[in-house]
């Protein structure tokens, strides 16, 4: 029986604390009104040109154009806290949800080797319930006009757009929040179905158990394979209105999956060195490795295809979405790549550093941190444009969320054995040897 | 090289796996064992070294990354920089990600064919090559060992084999 240590307590309380106040510093430090951001503008300008009487004049005569370039400025400037707190509760909710499905995979594919992590992962499926509220109240937020991360809520801004008045039928909140609520309540009524008969099986084995969570991982996954397209859409895609593309969902699978491996290897190795988990041996982490290189080797294609396709056609209306991109973020865009493919991929290529826990740690850290990186780039361009910067806000919104993470999955794993006592390939998995 | 070897001649792999364990821990050195299929431990059981043949695959790989790089940038934007369809054919960076499919082939194309031949040179196979094969039966369904041996221990080795599960031993001069 595993417990949650203090220090490992304290430390994610303290994330959450700093976090928190992180965040609210963000939300204070955010400008109230348009005339605060003209201010601020003035004070740049003058910073900028000093006392040129030449450039006076010319400031003066774009005064008009000054007005709507401080009100642009002011949108991003508010969506500021609200994106740097929308991409983690995203990011790290998601990865919940990928370890979930995960295991279902696991499940449904009758895995030999896994069974003695299936608690591990379903310590961190725990995170799904609070992980979706978190990321439900943020979008019952945005519906409320709160923010303006999504610009299809905003009346104004559709009364005027053709393009997005063609996209009311789907686009509009009451629908949106529904769907919010369905895909969220499906992937949290099936995790407990799922893990209440995994805690069920430790009291004895049972066929009509195995069957049962055999049967109900099969429809999770078909389930989710729908739900996720959708919420790629919903939660991601439609930030950029009047753009779309046809592998996007795929896309984020792959970032959602490949983060998830990556997590289930990072917390299988902390325990492992804690001195739990005694029948995982490196055969099991060595599994997780490949995963996490073919995932990431997956992500990559599907970062390649849909760039490769959108820039060689070069149509105006989809590739103003990556004109953007490299415009205003070309170090994070082009460095995702770098972290998400190009170094896990060497890193992980050899047999032999598969095995090694620092070296899987190191992978699995340049990874998270590359994937997060990756939602910030899908995100970010679409609420606050140029205006982006990873400072204290970015930083403390993610310290918040991970300690929230933290706590909710190691209390959530000292609720059982750490090993599952019954399992119809729990004796395979505890002989794996690769 | 030994004058002579012994040929055992073994039914099972279990069985096989536990004679050359056995032969292995009184040091007796195993030449060669000819099986009809590949047994799971047995490299490890005779202390075989690992491949490197993945190593030489990496390279091979970056050997056809670099060919097809300075093919397409010499065609592309060195010999002849046409304007085809407003692609910018000013520097091999600007028009990188319509290479990339053709890079990533060559060097899968690499990698998996120069591996293959280097195997088939380090294995010494190649079409009209004459067949190694001591006893016809081990294509089939029998697992042959051979043991060098000299006149001083050829008996004990014959006795360790006998006792291991060999079902056929056979003393042969070394041709």
């Amino acid at each position: 029986m595993y417990t949650m240590s203090s220090k490992l307590k304290l430390f994610s309380l303290a994330l959450i604390i700093v976090g928190a106040i992180g965040l609210i510093y963000g939300f204070i430090d955010a400008p109230s009104s348009v005339e605060d951001v003209k201010e601020m503008l003035h004070a740049e300008d003058a910073a900028h040109l000093g006392d040129s009487v030449a450039m006076e004049s010319s400031v003066v005569g774009e005064a008009a154009h000054g007005d709507e370039h401080a009100e642009h400025l002011f949108h991003q400037l508010q969506n500021k806290p609200w994106a740097a707190i929308y991409v983690p509760a995203l990011f790290i909710f998601l990865i919940s949800l990928g370890v979930f499905v995960f295991y279902a995979l696991q499940n449904a594919a009758q895995a030999g080797w896994s069974p003695v992590l299936f608690r591990v992962m379903e310590g961190i499926a725990s995170y799904l319930v609070p992980g979706g509220i978190i990321v439900y109240v943020l979008l019952v937020l945005s519906t409320l006009h709160l923010n303006h991360l999504f610009i299809w809520m905003d009346p104004e801004v559709v009364a005027n757009d053709a393009v997005i008045q063609n996209k009311i039928a789907y686009l509009n909140t009451p629908f949106f929040l529904i769907r919010a609520a369905i895909y969220m309540s499906g992937w949290i009524i099936f995790s407990k179905l799922i893990i209440k008969n995994s805690r069920k099986l430790d009291e004895g084995f049972s066929l009509t158990l195995h069957k049962r969570n055999f049967k109900l991982s099969a429809m999770f996954l078909v389930f989710f394979i729908v739900t996720e397209s959708m919420m790629s859409w919903d939660w991601i895609m439609s930030i950029d209105t009047h753009w779309f593309s046809t592998l996007f969902g795929w896309f984020v699978l792959a970032s959602i999956l490949v983060s998830a491996v990556t997590t289930i290897a990072l917390v299988t190795i902390y325990l492992k060195g804690k001195g739990y988990l005694e029948h995982v041996n490196n055969s099991h982490i060595h599994d997780l490795a490949k995963f996490m290189m073919g995932f990431s080797i997956f992500w990559a294609y599907l970062w390649f295809s849909q760039f490769l396709l959108i820039w060689y056609s070069n149509i105006p209306e989809e590739v103003t979405y990556y004109a953007q991109r490299l415009e205003d973020y070309p170090v994070l865009f082009f460095g995702t790549l770098i972290l998400n493919w190009f170094l896990p991929m060497l890193i992980l290529i050899n047999s032999d550093f598969k095995r090694v826990n620092w070296i899987v740690i190191f992978a699995g850290i340049i990874i998270l941190v590359g994937n997060y990186i990756n939602f910030f780039v899908l995100i970010m361009p679409g609420t606050v444009g140029e205006s982006w910067f990873i400072g204290i806000t970015e930083i403390c919104s993610v310290l918040l969320i991970s300690g929230i993470f933290i706590y909710t999955v190691f209390s959530a794993l000292a609720k059982a054995p750490l090993t599952v006592k019954h399992s119809a390939f729990l004796k395979e998995s505890k002989h794996f040897h690769y | 090289m030994a004058s002579k070897f012994l040929h055992a001649i073994f039914t099972d792999d279990d069985i096989l796996l536990k004679a050359v364990k056995a032969l292995r821990e009184k040091k007796y050195s195993i030449n060669e064992v000819f099986c009809p299929f590949p047994v799971h431990g047995l490299d490890k059981a005779m202390g075989l070294p690992g491949t490197r043949l993945a190593i030489t695959s990496f390279l091979y790989g970056l050997v056809g990354l670099a060919v097809s790089t300075w093919m397409m940038n010499f065609i592309m934007i060195e010999d002849w920089p046409q304007n085809i369809g407003g692609k910018p054919s000013f520097s091999y960076l600007q028009n990188m990600p319509a290479f990339v499919p053709i890079m990533f082939e060559m060097t899968v194309f690499f990698a998996a064919h120069l591996m293959v031949i280097t195997f088939y040179l380090r294995s010494k196979l190649w079409p009209f090559k004459k067949a190694e094969n001591p006893d016809v039966r081990t294509t089939d369904d029998k697992f042959l060992m051979e043991v060098s041996v000299n006149e001083n221990n050829v008996q004990a080795i014959a006795e360790v084999l006998h006792e291991n599960g060999a079902s056929e031993i056979k003393l042969i001069d070394n041709k």
